[in-house]
Order: C-alpha cells, then sequence, then structure tokens
C-alpha cells in the first residue's frame, strides 16, 4: 500500500527550477533512500513532504503530492497536523536548549496535552524506541546539550517518534556523527521500519544499499531512476545511475 | 626609515586606543574631585556657625534636624540626643531685643561678647551666628565647628531643598526614588511594546512592510530627546492633565510615557537582533513536530534569545535613566518621595541641569550635584555591567 | 483556546503593535511640521532672535550648532577613527582590544548629563575656556567618541581578510595595508558612521549647558572662546522658561522643526550614502 504518492511535482525557489517532474510512491513500513550528488534536489524532495518548504520565501509548487491518499498541499490541510503526521529527523542534531525530559515533551505539550502521567509514559516509550533509554534514564533533567552527537540525533529521532507520526524523514541524519553512532541510527532505523515509513536522504550509498527497501537516484532536479535497493545496485537500469554509482562523479 | 615611522604611528595608534580608558579615567577623577568637599562641608550655610551652650552634650546636628528645628517639629534636645532642655532657636539679630544699640560698640566690636553672654547665659540656646561675629573663646559658649554634612544625611535624607536656610537640606533619597520610579515605569510600558514590534520583525514582517517599519524605528531613535521633551510638554502635559483630572499634568507618568517611547527603538533593535540570531535549526525541529509559528516563538525562540532580550531591556533602563531632557521638561521637577503615577517627581539628571548653573562654583551646592553626578555615574555603570554580562551568556550558549 | 486561534490573536497583536510604533512617529513628526511649517520663513532661518525671543529668527542658534558640530567632530574624528584602527588592526583579538570594547561601551553608557558636568569641571573651569565653543566641543567630541568608534570599527570589520592577506603578500607593511587597502575599502562606511555621529551630537541638550550654550546672543561667535546659542538649547529655553510662554510656542515649533529637519537630513544622507555604495560594492 503506497503512503506517500507524488505525481510530476515541479518545484521552483525564485527562478530556479529546482525539482523536475518528479513522481514516485512511497510504500508503507518500508525505508526508501534517496540519493543523488549535492544540490540534486533529494533533500529539497524530501521538505516538499512536511512542507518545509513553505518557510521559503519566493517558492513554487506544480504538480499532486499525496499522503494517505489526500492532497497535502490543499488550502485546507492544516500544516501543523501535517507535520505531526508527517515527523522530521535533520542533518545536524538540533537539540533545544532544554532538559532531555522537556525536549521529548515537546512535541506533547504544542499540541495541548497537559496529562503528566501520559508525557512521563511517552517519553520514556519515544526514548526506548530511539534505543537511548537506558544511557539516559537517570538524566532526564540534564541538559540535551550534555549528550554526545550521535545520543543528541537520537534524542531528535525519540522527540519525533513521541507525536507518534505515521511517516519518518531523515535528512542526512547520520553525516554529522562518527562510525559508531552511525552504525547506531542504521539499526535503529531497521528496527523502527515495523512501526513506521521511513524515507531517508543520503549522501552515502553503503547507506542507502545497507536500510533500504527501495532507493530513488535525484541529478540536477530530476528523479533519475527510482526502484528495489538492490536491483538499483547491482543492476541499474540507467548509466547515469551506474557511473554515479560507481563513483565516476559526484 | 620605514620601520621608525610604522613604529611612531603604532604608538600614537596606542594612545588614541587608550583615550576612551583616560575619558574615563578623567571623568570619575573630576566628578569626585569636585564633589569630594560635600562631606568636609558645614551642615549650614557658608559664612554662619551654630554656637551652643558649654553644658550642652550634642556634637553634631544633622542638616534635617536643623529645619525640624527652626520650623519647631523637634522642640526639646533629648530628641536629638542631648539633655532633657527646650531647644530655644537663636538667630544673631535676636541679640538686639536683649542690649540696646550703643552697647555693642562703635563698629559692632562688642557683638560677639555681647552674643557669647546670651549664649552663656541659656543652657537651651541654638545660636546661628556669622562667622565675622563669632564669640570665640567666650567662657559657656561651645562652637559646633566640626558638624559637617554626612553621608546618612545625604544618601537618606528626604529633603532636597538647596536654598533653605539656615541649613541648606541635600537629602537624595526622593531624587534617586524618583529617577527609579520614572524609569521603571517607562520599561514596564515600553518592554511589552517593544517585544512585540521585535517579534513583528523579525518573524512576521516581509518586504516592504519591513522596509517601512525599519527606518521608522531608526528615525524615532535619531529625534533629538529636547524634541521628544517638547512634544511631552505641548501634546502629553495636557493630554495627561485632562484623561486623569489633575491639577497639573507633569507627573511621573507623563514622563515614564515619552521616555518609553524614546526606549523603543533600543528595545526593539537588541530583541530582534537577538530572536533572529535562534539557528534555523532550533525553528525547524519546532515546527517539524507539529508546532505552530506561534508556539515556536514563545517557546523556542523567545527563551533562546531571552538573555539579549533581558540585556536589551536593561539597557533601556539605562538610557531612561540618564535622560535629562524629557525628565527636566515634563515631571514636574518637584523632589518628593513618589507616591503615586501622578505624582511630580525630580530625577537626578534634571536636577543637576535645572541647578547647577545657579549654584556657585565650590560652593556646597555645586559639591552636592557633583556627588548627585558620581550617584549617576554609578548607578548607569552598574547598568551597563549588567547589560554586558547577560549579553555574554548569549554568546556562550549553544552547542 | 485552540492553538490555531491563540496565534491568529498573536499575530495581530503584533501587527498592531508595529502600526502603533509607525503612529507614534508619525504622530510625533506631523504635529511638529504642521504646527511648524508656518513659522518657516527667511527671516526665521536667517534673522536674530528680537523682542524677549517672541519674533524674529533663529540664524545665531543655527550658527552655533554649526560650529558645534564642526569643533566636536574635530575633536572625535581623527581620534575615534584611530582607537578603531588600533583596536581592529593591530590588536584585534587580544585582551587589549577586549579591555578597549568594554570600556568604549562604558563610556557609551555614561549618560550625557554626566558628560556636561564632566565638561563643565574640566574644561570650564580647570582649563580656564569659560563658556565657549571650545569647551562645548571638546564635551560634545567626548560624547560622540563611542559611536564613532564603533561605526568605525564595524566598518573595518566589514573588510575581508582576504584584502589584507594580498596586501601582504605583495610586500606590503601593516601600514600601507591599511593605507592603502583597508581604510579605501571600509571608507563608505566610515563616512555612514561619522554623519551618524554628527546627527546624534546636533540634537545633544545636556552636555552644552553649562559648557557652551547661551540664553541669548543675537550675534554671531567671532572666535572659539566665544559663547553661542544651538538649535536643542534655545527650544529647551522658548518652551520653559520666559515671561510668556503661549506667545513663543510659534517660535518654539519653528525651532523644533528646523532641529527635527536638521536630524533627519543628515540621518538620511547617511543611510544615503551607505545603500549607494553597498550598491556599488555588491558585485564583489
Amino acid at each position: 500500500m503506497n503512503i506517500v504518492e507524488t505525481k510530476d511535482v515541479n518545484f521552483y525557489y525564485g527562478d530556479f527550477h529546482a525539482l523536475k517532474g518528479v513522481s514516485l510512491d512511497v510504500v508503507k513500513n518500508s525505508v526508501t533512500a534517496f540519493i543523488g550528488p549535492s544540490g540534486c534536489g533529494k533533500s529539497t524532495f524530501l521538505r516538499l513532504l512536511n512542507r518545509m518548504n513553505d518557510l521559503i520565501p519566493d517558492m513554487k509548487l506544480t504538480g499532486k503530492c499525496l499522503i494517505n491518499g489526500k492532497d497535502i498541499y490543499d488550502k485546507r490541510v492544516d500544516v501543523d497536523e501535517l507535520r505531526k503526521k508527517v515527523g522530521m529527523v535533520f542533518q545536524k542534531p538540533n537539540p533545544f536548549p532544554k532538559t532531555i525530559f522537556e525536549n521529548i515533551a515537546y512535541g506533547l505539550r504544542v499540541n495541548g496535552i497537559k496529562d503528566k502521567e501520559f508525557i512521563r509514559n511517552r517519553v520514556e516509550e519515544s526514548l526506548k524506541g530511539a534505543a537511548l533509554w537506558e544511557e539516559v534514564k537517570d538524566k532526564l533533567s540534564r541538559s540535551a546539550y550534555d549528550l554526545s552527537g550521535g545520543q543528541q540525533q537520537r534524542l531528535c529521532i525519540a522527540r519525533a517518534l513521541a507525536v507518534k507520526p505515521d511517516i519518518l524523514l531523515m535528512d542526512e541524519p547520520a553525516s554529522a556523527l562518527d562510525p559508531i553512532s552511525t552504525s547506531k541510527i542504521e539499526e535503529l532505523i531497521f528496527t523502527l521500519k515495523a512501526e513506521y515509513t521511513i524515507v531517508i536522504v543520503t549522501h552515502n550509498m553503503q547507506q542507502a544499499a545497507r536500510v533500504s527497501d527501495s532507493t530513488g537516484f535525484f541529478m540536477l532536479g530530476e528523479l533519475i531512476e527510482f526502484s528495489e535497493t538492490r536491483k538499483m545496485f547491482l543492476n541499474p537500469s540507467k548509466e547515469q545511475t551506474q557511473n554515479y554509482i560507481t563513483g565516476r562523479f559526484g | 626609515m620605514r620601520k621608525l615611522v610604522e613604529k611612531i604611528v603604532e604608538k600614537i595608534l596606542a594612545i588614541s586606543g587608550a583615550m576612551t580608558t583616560i575619558v574615563i579615567m578623567l571623568v570619575v577623577i573630576f566628578l569626585f574631585k569636585e564633589g569630594f568637599g560635600l562631606f568636609n562641608s558645614p551642615v549650614i550655610e557658608k559664612g554662619y556657625a551654630l554656637c551652643v551652650n558649654e553644658v550642652n552634650p550634642v556634637e553634631h546636628i544633622g542638616s534635617a534636624a536643623i529645619k525640624k528645628i527652626y520650623n519647631q517639629h523637634i522642640e526639646n534636645w533629648s530628641e536629638i540626643g542631648g539633655l532633657n532642655e527646650k531647644i530655644i532657636p537663636f538667630r544673631y539679630d535676636d541679640v538686639f531685643q536683649h542690649y540696646k544699640e550703643e552697647e555693642f560698640g562703635e563698629n559692632y566690636e562688642k557683638l560677639p561678647e555681647k552674643l557669647g553672654e546670651v549664649i552663656a547665659g541659656s543652657p537651651g540656646i541654638l545660636a546661628f551666628i556669622p562667622e565675622e561675629y563669632l564669640p570665640k573663646n567666650v567662657k559657656g559658649v561651645k562652637i559646633l565647628d566640626g558638624n559637617t554634612i554626612n553621608p546618612n544625611d545625604f544618601f537618606l535624607g528626604v529633603e532636597w531643598i538647596p536654598t533653605s536656610t539656615p541649613a541648606p537640606q541635600f537629602g537624595v533619597l526622593p531624587l534617586i526614588l524618583g529617577t527609579l520610579w520614572v524609569s521603571l515605569v517607562a520599561i514596564l510600558i515600553a518592554t511589552p511594546l517593544g517585544m512585540g514590534v521585535a517579534i513583528y520583525l523579525s518573524e512576521l514582517a516581509q518586504g516592504k512592510v519591513r522596509d517601512i517599519l525599519k527606518p521608522a524605528i531608526e528615525l524615532l531613535a535619531g529625534i533629538p530627546s529636547v524634541v521628544y521633551g517638547f512634544f511631552g510638554l505641548v501634546v502629553l502635559v495636557p493630554l495627561v492633565q485632562k484623561t486623569f483630572s489633575l491639577s497639573v499634568g507633569e507627573t511621573a507618568f507623563t514622563g515614564s510615557v515619552i521616555l518609553a517611547i524614546m526606549a523603543l527603538p533600543t528595545i526593539i533593535t537588541v530583541a530582534e537582533d537577538a530572536m533572529r540570531s535562534t539557528p534555523r535549526a532550533m525553528r525547524e525541529a519546532s515546527l517539524a513536530l507539529g508546532a505552530t509559528h506561534w508556539q515556536t516563538i514563545y517557546k523556542v525562540v523567545i527563551p533562546y534569545a531571552a538573555s539579549g532580550i533581558s540585556a536589551a531591556v536593561v539597557l533601556g533602563i539605562g538610557r531612561a535613566i540618564g535622560e535629562t531632557m524629557v525628565a527636566l521638561m515634563v515631571t514636574g521637577n518637584a523632589a518628593i518621595i513618589p507616591k503615586t503615577l501622578f505624582s511630580p517627581v525630580r530625577t537626578i539628571p534634571a536636577t543637576i541641569a535645572a541647578e547647577l548653573g545657579e549654584a556657585p562654583h565650590g560652593g556646597v551646592h555645586y559639591q552636592a550635584l557633583f556627588v548627585l553626578g558620581c550617584v549617576l555615574f554609578l548607578i548607569t555603570l552598574v547598568i551597563s555591567i549588567t547589560a554586558e554580562l547577560i549579553s555574554k551568556r548569549q554568546h556562550n550558549k549553544g552547542l | 483556546m485552540s492553538k490555531k486561534l491563540s496565534q491568529q490573536i498573536a499575530f495581530w497583536i503584533f501587527r498592531i503593535l508595529g502600526v502603533f510604533v509607525v503612529g507614534i512617529l508619525l504622530w510625533i513628526l506631523g504635529f511638529i511640521i504642521y504646527n511648524g511649517i508656518g513659522v518657516i520663513s527667511f527671516e526665521f532661518i536667517f534673522d536674530a532672535p528680537r523682542d524677549g525671543m517672541l519674533k524674529g529668527g533663529i540664524f545665531p542658534a543655527i550658527v552655533g550648532t554649526f560650529c558645534l558640530i564642526v569643533g566636536s567632530m574635530i575633536v572625535a574624528f581623527p581620534l575615534g577613527v584611530m582607537s578603531a584602527i588600533y583596536t581592529n588592526e593591530y590588536v584585534r583579538d587580544g585582551k587589549i582590544s577586549k579591555f578597549i570594547r568594554m570600556m568604549t561601551n562604558n563610556l557609551g553608557s555614561i549618560p550625557s548629563i554626566i558628560f556636561g558636568l564632566f565638561g563643565m569641571a574640566l574644561f570650564v573651569n580647570t582649563m580656564s575656556w569659560g563658556d565657549s565653543i571650545l569647551a562645548g566641543s571638546f564635551t560634545l567630541g567626548l560624547l560622540a567618541l563611542p559611536l564613532v568608534i564603533r561605526t568605525t570599527e564595524e566598518a573595518l570589520r566589514t573588510v575581508p581578510d582576504s584584502l589584507r592577506v594580498g596586501s601582504y603578500a605583495l610586500g606590503a607593511s601593516k601600514l600601507q595595508t591599511i593605507r592603502y587597502v583597508t581604510l579605501p575599502a571600509a571608507f563608505p562606511n566610515i563616512v555612514t558612521g561619522l554623519i551618524l555621529s554628527v546627527g546624534r551630537v546636533s540634537g545633544e541638550t545636556a552636555p552644552i549647558l553649562f559648557t557652551v550654550a547661551a540664553y541669548f546672543l543675537p550675534k554671531l561667535p567671532s572666535s572659539v572662546f566665544d559663547q553661542v546659542m544651538a538649535l536643542p538649547y534655545h527650544l529647551y529655553v522658548i518652551s520653559t522658561s520666559g515671561t510668556n510662554l503661549e506667545a513663543a510656542r510659534p517660535m518654539a515649533y519653528g525651532t523644533a522643526l528646523v532641529l527635527i529637519t536638521l536630524v533627519l537630513i543628515i540621518n538620511f544622507s547617511a543611510s544615503l550614502i551607505r545603500k549607494h555604495f553597498s550598491k556599488k560594492l555588491g558585485g564583489h
């Protein structure tokens, strides 16, 4: 079943044509990876899915973008509700300058939840979900900045999980981390797949090959190829894809 | 040769670099030097001295006490630490009631002697006598020559009447409280307003609106304070008087409103800068969790910018405290401890501005105004250091 | 209350506040222009006050303010620019520059009336210059010093290091680099800062009360040891003291208008210069 469907999406920053006619579907409870050289549009496409690009002045979008069968760019759509359903983890860990507990509780509080017991349970559940609970359970009231970079990133994942999204977008979540932290995040992605649909942008092809079910290759704003990960890496159908994954450019 | 020139130029530049430090030191030196003599000056008017009977144990009478004695609010020596004896205030011309004109001699050369007799004969007397007629070395007379203004009288005194006779009153408490009162109310008005505009500018306004608002705020900052004072005088003073049906419109509140307008640009600019410095990643993280823009502003942006915003507020207070012309023109200049928003008050800068011109150079009044300057200097110094410490905290924050 | 609604309400409040602040500005400017424009005439600008300052013009005050601007800038410009060069080019990030910057900030936060006290004690009394243009210029110059330093420093900081390094690479000395590379590149921004300080100085009243300003002096100064009238002080005098305040109002409105116009022209030209040069340098 497809949870995300896009049809002929074009996106412009001012005069710059950043995405050219992208059509692609994401299957529920799968991991989809986007790869491609920097500036190819993969992050822009990811940010379309929770309308983070709305923050850019002068942006323009054409085409259809459906999540759970509904057009997310419809005028009646509540952007904040959409973002609750479509969580996001950013390239650099970006915890708030608050305690670990408050970081996780933030999403619940802004959505009007006041029940303390509920919040405490959900914080624990999310931290467990992000495989961070054992490391931080005794220091929930410490500043989030006391954590290491890898822990901070898992905290950000836990923070996103706390509002129970359907989809989790990850924008190069391991690019600022060391190899050990990176492998922890990758393991985590694998377990999260059971409950969430994950879309991840990465510049690391091995990572895409390791974690994803299907992979999309972007270049110069176009989706060159989109298929099952195994097929993409073993037997790509386009020459550009072949060149990219064998390292001829990018 | 070239090397030498370079060296010389560098030395000259270094001296210019030290200039601000030198100026601050000079300011401190001169304020203290000119004001220093105040606490060595006698309590009473220049050219006069106080005498009491020898049996009187009182050595020091503060200026406030002298005024009260002459106004008959204090009538017994026991109230100021003396014997249980009624105080008899005595001005030197009262002596003419005791003796005939010719008894003083042709050139009044016997006046001191006669004054001495009167004083020696009355245990409760407090005599106020010109120095030239002072009964020196007369038995039974004690001259209170160590009776100088003490810091307690100055800092805790509740009356500021430099022209009062026989003892001018230099109590700065009403001036300090007046200054703080006007400034704090001003900042209470300006902070929410300024914050609102800063949020609007940093978060909402775009394109044209921003292009209008930014220069407007700069213009507001550029208007000279005397023009604000004038505007307050001709527009706000009558308006306040009518609106609150007061007898006069020159009140602390009037001053606070104008000072608030003047503090707005500082608060807005500094607070806006602080809010803009909130990292994009913080905002995005909040929005991605389903927070609204407004929730993001008050839960993430404002806490992040909190120290910058507090620095803005503290700076605003500093400005308001030091502002002279507005306070002088619209607050009514009554040196009384303010009790309501609508009492007239007199601030420290306004007092200096209004009185320095009339105070004789080097006199007690002149010295008192310089000490007042020191007080103002210290207050603003503390404030600017506080602001600096607060904004340093801002820089140390972050990942 | 739903989070949408509270956002709507909050944002409307902020919009109204924004409008309110512009409204205050327009109110003040409008009020003074409306009341003052009728007073402005050739006579008002170019004549001395007459009849207890109820008639005539404000020419001596305009000239006086002009003298004080020139005088104070002769004091503040060289000192301020040199100080900024020293902190930004010689001792850049060390303890010394931190200390100098802190002192500059502290000097900038001293209330202007304190400068008045200080100027009176040092220049008028100790140096025996009396109430004079000289004393007033020094007082105002020192008041403007922190502003000149700060704006010049900002201007110097906008010059990219690559330019300096490029110059050193050609064998230029530090002084030559400053003289031929850094200063010319920073020049427009320095000028903008200097003009802003002029704007600040021209409206100051408190520092000149006891150092130079004359209550009524219809003749023009002939040396730097003369007293002068000045626009801000004149406005203060005719709006607060005198036997017939109501009759003096038109003169006060006129003076306020001239003063505001002067300050606005100064500030406006500063921003014009900044815009002009930033466009010119925009290509880099």
